[in-house]
């Protein structure tokens, strides 16, 4: 019966004796590990980012648009539906501001435009908007103020620039109090929105400008047919856990005002929160393919493992034919091979983890994503290295350990 | 009278071959006593390594029986023989078998790893057994720093690092010059005289002679058995 730590101390030392052939073995499961590391540490690092910038549109939000849903997500307006993209109005707004746990409602109408400020020009998104969006789409003021619910009933000409606009059209002076023309008509800066960066889809929110409704009804977005259809209405409720049940009293509540029956419907209500599920879970998908793509090559690491441990054997025919005649079970050199696999294999997991725990940092610092990397896939990478050399680690050990020792004194 | 070390009934050993049966032990019967110092002699494959295995429990007979210091050998699953190998043999090679990348000391420790022995004690012993065999000032030295002679003596140690009650040698002079054969069986005569029982295998009738009794083996039989004479045994000595 071997000591454990007389184990031990052979394989190192049979490890130690060939350390360059130990390294080059080792090799493969070091890259092998490190590529799912790093690889399942940059899609988290996406996942986490993806996550991070749909959260950024506003929490517990609805989004009420014209025009119907078809297929695998897209909005598109029914085709041919004269009218279509005006199907929704303030009233509508109203009457979904009237359902239980709904917490704000936001109608906004949407125009392109250009504005001009110091000789500067940039085309943007002009959103008209109630001071109460703020509040759906979780968004702060970062220099100046909101307009009010006066401001708005009078169709004041202010703005409040989104973080882009404010950049691109005053680089170098404080904004707030300037004036800018919006489609020709002088406006007043009253504020500065606080900055969200890019959205999921890859959309600078910060390229907008807020105004109020009645004055881009009035003032930009003139062609409209109708004066009190909106492009969009924000909705937000008192808990995400509401939002399933809000959504389908919104349907029920449009479909009746609009006279539509399901199917046929001219609105479409998205749930972010739902699409961020999807989207987290591309992602994920997306970072499992990778990781299994690196793991192919730990597991051709552990071939490696297993020709080198093949070779030795052989080469130590004679060694191990005398272990068994001075007392050696077979057990004794089952273990003593298996652990020098082992070994092996989970020196190189350990190292392996180190470099793709670097690679990670350095790719998502690249691509200037979070680093996510989870303790338990790091103990789960060592944990897989371990379970290679115990795989590829077997077969040979048990040849060495069925060796004959009369055939095995004999070998040269 | 206590019972013999080794007793052996009707031992046989066939190796097939493809048609051909070879009968290497050919109902072979003998008894050696504990301290008996025998060498088995005869022409070459004549079934004496095959004798030795057996001895050694490196191999089983495929009839018969034999019993060693209260093992009956062909009874013993690998575990067993293991322990066979460890605690009651002690062997010797003529190629030596050293680990080339361990010390003597090493060398001499490793079939204590295998019984199990502390490290701190297996150090002593193993330091015991080297200052025994004459190699006090070489055992930190590895076997290429060794002269073949000194190798075996190493070797000789580490047979008896475990204690046995029996060392087996398979022509453990064959790859020394005449001279360090004589240390050698001088080392081994005076071990014997301590106690030790011993079997030899040689093709060197002074080194047969040494002994205190010599088995003769032809085709896989003994077909004789003598005692020598006490004078040419210590004579010799
Ligand atoms: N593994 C084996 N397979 C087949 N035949 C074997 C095997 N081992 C030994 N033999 C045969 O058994 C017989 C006895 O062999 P053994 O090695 O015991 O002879 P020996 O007396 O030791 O000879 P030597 O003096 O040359 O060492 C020989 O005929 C040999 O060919
Ligand atoms: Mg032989």
């Amino acid at each position: 019966m071997m000591r454990t730590s007389d184990l031990v101390a052979s394989a190192g030392r049979a490890l130690r004796a060939n350390p360059l052939r130990s390294a080059l073995t080792a090799l493969g499961v070091i890259i092998g590990v490190a590529s799912v590391v790093a690889m399942v540490a940059l899609g988290s690092g996406a996942q986490a980012q993806v996550e991070r910038s749909i959260a950024s549109l506003g929490s517990n939000l609805l989004i009420v648009v014209p025009g119907a849903q078809r297929g695998g997500g897209g909005v598109r307006g029914a085709a041919g539906a004269a009218g279509n993209w005006d199907s929704l109005t303030l009233d509508d707004a109203a009457a979904i501001a009237e359902i239980e746990r709904v917490t704000v409602v936001a109608p906004s109408q949407r125009a392109r435009a250009q504005l001009v400020a110091n000789g500067l020009n940039w085309n943007t998104q002009v959103e008209g908007v109630t001071p109460a969006y703020l509040e759906a789409r979780d968004w702060r003021i970062e220099q100046g103020r909101m307009f009010d619910e006066t401001e708005e009933r009078q169709a004041r000409r202010v703005v409040v620039l989104g973080a882009t606009v404010a950049r691109e059209l005053f680089p170098n002076v404080n904004p707030i109090g300037e004036s800018v023309r919006v489609n020709g008509g002088v406006f007043e800066v009253i504020g500065v929105l606080a900055s969200k960066g890019q959205s999921g889809f890859g959309m600078d929110q910060d390229d907008v400008t807020l105004a109020p409704l009645t004055t881009v009804k009035r003032r930009i977005s003139g062609r409209s047919r109708r004066a009190d259809t909106v492009s969009q209405i924000s909705v937000k409720t008192a808990s995400e856990d509401d939002l399933g049940v809000v959504q389908e009293q919104v349907e029920t509540l449009l479909r009746q005002r609009h006279r539509t029956r399901p199917g046929e419907d001219d609105f479409t209500v998205q749930n972010l929160s739902s699409i961020t599920q999807t989207a987290a879970q591309t992602t994920q998908v997306f970072t499992y393919l990778l990781g299994g793509i690196s793991a192919v090559s730990l597991l051709v690491g552990g071939i490696g493992i297993m020709n080198i441990m093949l070779v030795s054997v052989t080469e130590r025919t004679r060694e191990i034919g005398l272990r068994k005649a001075l007392g050696a079970r077979q057990s004794d050199i089952l273990h003593q091979f298996g652990l020098e696999a082992v070994a092996l294999s989970v020196a190189g997991g350990v190292v392996g983890l180190a470099l793709g725990v670097l690679g990670a940092w350095l790719m998502t610092s690249l691509f200037s994503l979070p680093l996510v990397i989870a303790p338990q896939n790091a103990l789960l990478a060592i944990a897989f290295s371990g379970l290679v050399g115990v795989l590829f680690g077997a077969y040979p050990a048990w040849r060495a350990a069925r060796l004959d020792p009369i055939e095995a004194l004999r070998r040269e | 009278m206590a019972p013999p070390l080794i007793e052996a009934a009707d031992l046989v050993k066939l190796y097939r071959m493809g048609d051909e049966t070879v009968r290497a032990l050919d109902s072979v019967s003998f008894a050696i006593p504990r301290g008996d110092y025998c060498a088995i002699v005869g022409p070459s494959g004549s079934g004496k390594s095959t004798l030795m295995n057996i001895l050694g429990g490196l191999d089983t007979p495929t009839g018969g029986r034999i019993v060693i210091d209260g093992a009956d050998i062909g009874a013993l699953d690998d575990a067993g023989l293991a322990q066979f190998r460890n605690r009651t043999i002690g062997f010797v090679f003529q190629s030596f078998n050293l680990l080339a990348r361990q010390t003597a000391l090493e060398n001499v420790e490793l079939p204590m790893i295998y019984a199990g022995v502390t490290p701190k004690e297996r150090r002593e012993r193993a330091a015991q057994m080297l200052t025994r065999v004459g190699l006090g000032e070489r055992m930190s030295h590895r076997p290429t720093q060794l002269s073949g002679g000194q190798q075996q003596r190493v070797a000789i140690a580490r047979a008896l690092s475990g204690r046995p009650a029996l060392l087996l040698a398979d022509e453990p002079t064959g790859a020394l010059d005449s001279q360090t054969g004589k240390d050698i069986m001088a080392l081994f005569a005076e071990l014997n005289r301590e106690g030790v029982t011993i079997v030899i295998v040689t093709h060197d009738h002074e080194v047969a002679a040494a002994a205190k009794r010599t088995i003769e083996m032809r085709d896989g039989r003994i077909v004789s058995d003598t005692q020598n004479t006490r004078a040419r045994h210590d004579a010799h000595v």
